[in-house]
C-alpha cells in the first residue's frame, strides 16, 4: 500500500516546529525516527498527515546532567540510549532497555522521544520511564510543561501530550549509589515486542515495578512493589498476577502473559538477591 | 567417453567442486533486474479491491467515483474480464473424484476468501490506482462460512459451492496388507493426533507481473517473477486465445520462490487479460499485505496417526487419516489435493514393514487457497512418522537410534518397493545414520543430557529419518493432463572465440541454477565456467521445459546441459580432428584448448576451431558436421520419481518455565546423489531448515471462526530469523541415480522436510519426563506450557 501523506515540512528548530505544528490545525504529525510512524503511514493506518520532521533539531538530541536529573533529549537514539557514558552511569535501566529495542537499523534511526510519545504498550522505554519515577517535559504554545511518568500514559497509543505539543525530554533522576537496575522480557524472536516484560529499580531499599505488555500502557505494581519491600516473593508474584492487566492476541493468551510476569518477577527477585 | 565422477583430478572436474555463483556479483552489485524494476513506455498500475468478507454474494458494484479519480484509467469487474479470459478448474483426470468449480481472474457471483480480487482498478501509478479502489463500492451480502476442517463434510455445515454437493475436493485412501487385524494383535500399538500450522512462504520479492499486448503483432509479453515459464505461457495462451507461440514469458530475477511463484493467480491473469483489452503495459506489484491474503498458503493438517509394532519393536505397520482445508478452489493447474496426496504416499517412507493404511481428506473452506509449497506434504508426514516412530521409542524404552537401526530399509535392499508403493531405487539410510550419530556424538550428548536434567536443564535431542521426492516424471502432473513438462532441456552453442552460451528451461530463483548449470556445461564442453554464459527465463529462447519445482533442476535440467555440452564438445573434436588428420577419439578439450587426449599435448585452441567453422567454412570437407549449437532434453523413464534421503537431529533446551524452546544445534545427513556444487547443497539444506524450523516453532496464519484472516504482517507472522537459527552441521552421502549419466537428484526440498520433525521430538524429548508432549505446530512457548499444564485457563 502507497502512504498517503497531507504534506511534509522540515522543521529547523523546537519553536519552529511548534508553529508549524499550530499551522497544520490538528493534521501535523511529527516524523523524529519514522520507525513506527512510517510503518503506520504504509499500512494505511493514518494518512493525510502533515508530516512535521523534527528529526534534524540538534537541540533535541543527546543527554546532559542537570542537578540531580539526568535529561536525556527527545531525538537521542536507541543506538545512543544503548552506548552513551552518563546514560550507562546515572540511568541505567534505560541503557539495559535500548539492546531490547528492535534490531539495529532500528535502533539507529529510532528514538527514545518517538517511544515515548508513541506510548506502545509493550514498549521497553516508557515501563522504565515509570520504575525511573521520571518525568517528561514538554514543549507547547505555552511553554514548558513537566508531567510525571506515571500519569503520561494514558492508555493504548494515548498519553497526556496535547497535539501542540513536543516531547522534549525525558528527565530521569540520577542513580545514587547501590541503586539497583533490572529488566527483564520474554519475545519470541530477539528484536521483537515483548509478550511481557519488567523493568525494576531498587532505590533506598525500595523498589519500582514498571511491566510492559501487560495492560494497554505501561504499570506500576504497587502491589507487587510492597511486597518485595518487604522481601516476600510469592507474595510479590500472586500481587502482579493483579497488578497487571494483559489481553490476548494472535501471539499469546492473557493467561499466559500475567504467567510469564511471575516468572519474570521471580528471576528478577534472584537478580536483586531479594528474598 | 563417460567423465570419472570418482577421479577429482580428471580434467575439466568442476561437477563436485564448490565454484563461485556467476550471477552472485551483479546481484550483490545492486544490478539484478527484478520485474519490479522494469519500466515500459506508456506502462500503467493496477490495483485491486479484494473482498473483506470470508464469504458473500457481490451485489451491485459501483465504479463511477473511481472512475472519475484523477489518475484513474478504468476500472473492472469480474464481468468485464470474463470477456476475454476464459475461467480455469484445478484439476487433474488421474486424481478421480476430485471436484472444484471454475475459478475466473474476478470473482464474479461470490467473493470467497478474504482477500479474493473483486475489482480491477487501473491508474497512472499504483498511488492513483489505489485511491481509486479505496472509492469502489461493492455491495457484499455474507453468507454463511466454512472455516473448520473436521466438520466441514458434516450435514449441518453449510456447502461452500451448491454445485458441487458437499465439500469435499478430494479423498484418496492408500492400503495395503491387513492394517485392522495387525492393530488388533500387535505388542504395542501408539497413537497420536498432529496438525501443521497454515503457513505461506514469504517470498523476499513479492510476486510482480508485467505483461504488454502488442496488438500489432498479436503477441503479449510477460515479465513476471515466477518459477515455470513455459507453463505461465502455455495458460496465458490458453485463457486468452492467443497463439502459444504469440506468448513470452521473462522471467529475470527472481527474489525467492519456494512454490508460491508456480501458481496460477487471479491478480496475474487480470493483468494480463486487462494488457490485453487497454493495448498497454499494465504491472501489478503485490505488496507484503497482499501476499499474505494473495499467495497461496500451505500445510494446514490435521492428522491421527497409530504405529504397530513387535516386541522386538519391529514396526508393523502404519494407519494415519490426514486432513487438510484447502480454501475454497483447489489451484491451478497443479490442484490443491497434491500435499494431502503426498502425506498418503510418504507416512513411513524410510522403514520396512508391511500394512499399510493412511487416507487424506482434502475439504474446502472459506481462506486463502492452500497449494504447493517448499517440501510438499514432507513435513507433514515426516512429521506423523517420527513423531509416532519416536513416541513408540519412548514406551517401550528403545533409545531413539536403535529403533531407527531396526527398522530402516537395508542400503542393500535397492531396487524394493514400499507398501505405499513408492518404487526406490538406491537409498543409504544406515549409511545416512552413522553419519549423523558420528557428526553429532550421540552418545556424548545423551551423558550432557542426562547430566543437565539433574541440574533442572531440560534438553532434548530428536530424530527425523525421511525420504525426498525428486526429479518427477509426467507421473506427477502430466497424466493428469496438465500441461506441465516434465522434460526438460539445454541449448549450447559455442561462439567463434570457444566461449559458450547455454539456454536452459530451468529457473534461477536465487538457489544457483545458473551456477550449476554452468559447471555442468563446463565440464561437458571442456572450457572454464567463466567461459559459460547461462540463460535462463525467457520463453521466446530457452528450450520448452518445466522450470524450477518438486527438486528437478539439477537431476533433470542438469542432464540436459550435460548432454547438450557434450554434443558441442563431439562437434568440435570432430572438425578440430579433420582439422588435424586426427581421430575425435584420439582427442579432448581442456581448458578451452583442444589436446592429445593421451599425453594432453596442445594440439589447437578452441577459437582455432570456432574461426574456421565460422568464417572460413569452405576450408573444411564438404558434408563435415560442423553444428556447434546442440539442443538436448532429458526425462526420467525407469522410476516416477528419484527419491533421496536423509536423516536430521536438533538439540534443544526447553525453559520449562516460560516454555521458551532454545535451539542450540541442528545436524543433517542427506544423500542428493551426485552433487554438482557442496557449497550450493549445503546451503540449499541449510535454507530449507530454517524453513522446517519456521514451521515447527513460529508460522502460523491465523483465521477467526468467521474466516477472518487474524494476522497478516511482519510484524505477527512470525517467521524465523538468523537471531534464533542455531549452528547447522551438514553432511552427505552420494548415492547417484543411474537412470542419468550426471546421477544428479534433487536436493532443495530435505532441509524443510525433516526439520519439523527433529524439533517437535527433541522439544518431546526435554520436556517427557515431565508427563507432557506437543505435536500441534507451531509449537509455541504458551503451547508448551499448556502441554506441560502450567496453563490451564
Ligand atoms: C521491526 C520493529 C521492531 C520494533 N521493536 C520494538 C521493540 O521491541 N520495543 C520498542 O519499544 N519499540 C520497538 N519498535 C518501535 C521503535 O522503537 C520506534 O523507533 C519507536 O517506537 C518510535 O520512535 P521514532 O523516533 O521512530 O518515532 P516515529 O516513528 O517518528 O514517531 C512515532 C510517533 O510518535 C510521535 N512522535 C515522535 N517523536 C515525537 C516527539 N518528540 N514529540 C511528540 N511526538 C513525537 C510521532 O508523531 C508518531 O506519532 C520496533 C519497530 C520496528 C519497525
Amino acid at each position: 500500500m502507497k502512504a498517503s501523506i497531507g504534506g511534509y515540512t522540515r522543521a529547523e528548530t523546537v519553536s519552529h516546529a511548534l508553529s508549524l505544528l499550530a499551522e497544520a490545525n490538528g493534521a501535523g504529525r511529527l516524523l523524529a525516527g519514522g520507525q513506527s510512524l512510517i510503518a503506520a503511514l504504509n499500512l494505511g493506518t493514518t494518512s493525510g498527515d502533515m508530516l512535521i520532521d523534527i528529526a534534524g533539531i540538534g537541540a533535541l538530541r543527546g543527554a546532559r546532567i542537570d542537578g540531580n536529573r539526568l535529561i536525556i533529549g527527545a531525538l537521542t537514539r536507541h543506538a545512543d540510549i544503548a552506548s552513551d557514558p552518563l546514560i550507562a552511569e546515572h540511568a541505567p535501566l534505560l541503557a539495559k532497555a535500548a539492546p531490547l529495542v528492535a534490531h539495529d537499523a532500528i535502533r539507529n534511526r529510532g528514538t527514545i522521544g518517538g517511544s515515548l510519545a508513541y506510548a506502545d504498550p509493550a514498549a521497553e522505554y516508557p515501563a522504565c520511564a515509570i520504575a525511573l519515577d521520571a518525568t517528561i517535559i514538554l514543549e507547547g504554545p505555552n511553554g514548558t510543561r513537566q508531567v510525571a511518568a506515571q500519569d503520561f500514559f494514558l492508555g493504548l497509543f494515548e498519553t497526556a501530550r496535547a497535539d501542540d505539543e513536543i516531547l522534549a525530554a525525558i528527565a530521569v533522576p540520577m542513580a545514587a549509589d547501590g541503586e539497583r537496575h533490572v529488566i527483564r522480557e520474554a519475545a519470541r524472536r530477539s528484536g521483537d515486542y515483548a509478550l511481557a516484560g519488567l523493568a525494576v529499580v531498587r532505590r533506598d531499599g525500595r523498589h519500582r515495578i514498571g511491566a510492559f505488555a501487560l495492560g494497554d500502557r505501561p504499570l506500576l505494581c504497587e502491589g507487587a512493589m510492597a511486597a518485595l519491600d518487604g522481601g516476600d516473593i510469592d507474595g510479590a508474584v500472586a500481587a502482579l498476577a493483579t497488578d497487571v492487566d494483559p489481553t490476548s492476541d494472535t501471539q499469546a493468551s492473557a493467561a499466559y502473559r500475567r504467567h510469564l510476569a511471575g516468572v519474570l518477577l521471580r528471576r528478577i527477585a534472584i537478580d536483586l538477591g531479594v528474598g | 567417453m563417460t567423465i570419472r565422477f570418482d577421479d577429482p583430478n580428471r580434467p575439466n572436474s568442476y561437477i563436485g567442486r564448490t565454484v563461485p555463483r556467476p550471477n552472485a556479483g551483479r546481484l550483490v552489485a545492486g544490478r539484478g533486474r527484478y520485474v519490479d524494476d522494469i519500466t515500459l513506455p506508456r506502462m500503467v498500475h493496477v490495483a485491486f479491491v479484494r473482498s473483506p468478507h470470508a464469504h458473500a454474494r457481490i451485489g451491485a458494484i459501483e465504479t463511477g467515483e473511481a472512475e472519475t479519480l484523477k489518475g484513474v484509467l478504468r476500472v473492472f469487474t469480474g464481468r468485464d474480464l470474463a470477456e476475454v479470459c476464459t475461467p480455469w478448474e484445478g484439476k487433474l483426470l488421474h486424481l478421480e473424484g476430485m471436484k472444484t468449480p471454475p475459478q475466473h481472474p474476478l470473482a464474479l457471483d461470490r467473493a470467497c476468501w478474504v482477500g479474493e480480487p473483486v475489482v480491477a482498478v487501473v491508474g497512472r501509478t499504483r498511488a492513483d490506482a489505489e485511491a481509486g479502489a479505496a472509492l469502489v463500492e461493492v455491495e457484499f451480502e455474507p453468507l454463511p462460512v466454512v472455516t473448520d476442517i473436521r466438520t466441514a463434510l458434516d450435514p449441518d455445515t453449510p456447502v461452500l459451492h451448491e454445485a458441487l454437493g458437499d465439500n469435499l475436493c478430494f479423498r484418496k485412501a492408500n492400503e495395503k496388507g491387513e492394517v485392522d487385524r495387525i492393530f488388533a494383535e500387535a505388542h504395542k500399538v501408539v497413537e497420536a493426533s498432529f496438525k501443521t500450522a497454515r503457513h505461506t512462504g514469504v517470498t523476499l520479492e513479492p510476486r510482480v507481473i508485467l505483461v504488454d499486448w502488442n496488438a500489432g503483432d498479436g503477441e503479449m509479453t510477460a515479465h513476471v517473477s515466477n518459477q515455470a515459464p513455459h507453463m505461465l505461457q502455455l495458460l496465458l495462451a490458453g485463457h486468452l486465445d492467443i497463439p502459444e507461440s504469440r506468448v513470452r514469458v521473462v522471467c529475470g530475477d527472481v527474489g525467492g520462490s519456494f512454490g508460491v511463484k508456480v501458481h496460477v493467480y487471479p491478480d496475474e491473469v487480470a493483468t494480463a487479460a486487462i494488457a490485453k483489452i487497454m493495448e498497454r503495459p499494465v504491472k501489478f506489484t503485490s505488496d507484503r499485505m497482499e501476499a499474505f491474503i494473495g499467495d497461496i498458503h500451505a500445510r494446514d493438517h490435521e492428522a491421527t496417526g497409530r504405529i504397530a509394532l513387535d516386541e522386538s519393536g519391529k514396526i508393523l505397520g502404519f494407519d494415519v487419516d490426514d486432513w487438510t482445508g484447502i480454501g475454497p478452489y483447489s489451484i491451478y493447474p497443479r490442484t490443491s489435493a497434491v500435499e494431502g496426496l503426498q502425506v498418503t504416499n510418504l507416512i513411513g517412507g524410510p522403514y520396512v514393514f508391511d500394512h499399510y493404511r493412511c487416507r487424506t481428506s482434502v475439504v474446502f473452506q472459506n481462506k486463502g487457497i492452500c497449494a504447493q509449497y517448499r517440501a510438499v506434504g514432507h513435513p507433514v508426514a515426516v512429521a506423523i512418522t517420527e513423531g509416532l516412530v519416536d513416541k513408540a521409542a519412548a514406551e517401550m524404552g528403545i533409545d531413539p537410534i536403535e529403533l531407527r537401526r531396526r527398522n530402516l530399509i537395508a542400503d542393500d535392499a535397492y531396487p524394493l518397493t514400499t507398501a505405499a508403493g513408492l518404487k526406490l531405487e538406491g537409498l543409504s539410510h544406515h549409511r545416512s545414520l552413522d553419519a549423523l550419530v558420528e557428526a553429532m556424538d550421540y552418545e556424548a550428548l545423551r551423558a550432557e543430557q542426562k547430566a543437565l536434567r539433574e541440574k533442572g536443564i531440560h534438553r532434548g535431542i530428536g530424530i527425523a529419518s525421511f525420504i525426498e521426492l525428486t526429479n518427477p516424471s509426467p507421473f506427477m502432473y502430466g497424466i493428469g493432463g496438465a500441461r506441465i513438462s516434465a522434460q526438460d532441456g539445454c541449448t549450447v552453442r559455442m561462439d567463434p572465440d570457444g566461449s559458450v552460451v547455454a539456454l536452459t528451461g530451468i529457473t534461477e530463483q536465487g538457489q544457483g541454477t545458473e551456477a550449476i548449470m554452468a559447471q555442468i556445461v563446463a565440464e561437458a564442453v571442456g572450457v572454464s565456467p567463466q567461459m559459460v554464459r547461462i540463460v535462463t527465463g525467457d520463453t521466446r529462447v530457452t528450450p520448452f521445459g518445466g522450470g524450477t519445482w518438486a527438486s528437478r533442476g539439477a537431476g533433470i535440467g542438469g542432464e540436459a546441459a550435460l548432454q547438450a555440452g557434450r554434443a558441442v564438445r563431439g562437434q568440435a573434436l570432430e572438425v578440430a580432428a579433420s582439422m588435424l588428420q586426427a581421430k575425435a577419439g584420439d582427442l579432448d578439450i581442456r581448458d578451452g584448448i583442444v589436446v592429445d587426449a593421451a599425453t594432453g599435448e596442445e594440439r589447437m585452441a578452441l577459437s582455432e576451431v570456432g574461426r574456421v567453422v565460422y568464417f572460413r567454412g569452405d576450408t573444411l570437407p564438404k558434408g563435415l558436421p560442423r553444428e556447434l549449437m546442440q539442443t538436448r532434453h532429458f526425462i526420467t523413464s525407469n522410476y516416477p520419481y528419484a527419491f533421496t534421503n536423509g536423516v536430521q537431529a536438533s538439540y534443544v533446551e526447553v525453559d520449562v518455565e516460560t516454555g521458551f524452546v532454545k535451539l542450540l544445534k541442528h545436524w543433517c545427513v542427506e544423500d542428493c546423489g551426485r552433487i554438482i556444487n557442496p557449497l550450493l547443497v549445503d546451503e540449499q539444506i541449510r535454507g530449507g531448515i530454517v524453513q522446517g524450523i519456521g514451521a515447527a516453532l513460529f508460522e502460523e496464519i491465523c483465521y477467526d471462526g468467521e474466516g477472518q484472516i487474524l494476522n497478516g504482517t511482519m510484524a505477527d507472522y512470525l517467521v524465523p530469523m538468523s537471531g534464533e537459527m542455531p549452528d547447522m552441521i551438514i553432511r552427505h552421502v552420494e548415492t547417484p541415480t543411474e537412470e542419468s549419466e550426471l546421477g544428479a537428484k534433487g536436493a532443495g526440498e530435505a532441509g524443510t522436510a525433516g526439520a519439523p520433525a527433529a524439533v517437535m521430538n527433541a522439544i518431546n524429548d526435554a520436556i517427557r519426563p515431565l508427563g507432557g508432549s506437543v505435536t500441534h505446530m507451531p509449537f509455541t512457548p504458551e503451547r508448551i506450557l499448556r502441554a506441560l499444564g502450567t496453563i490451564t485457563d
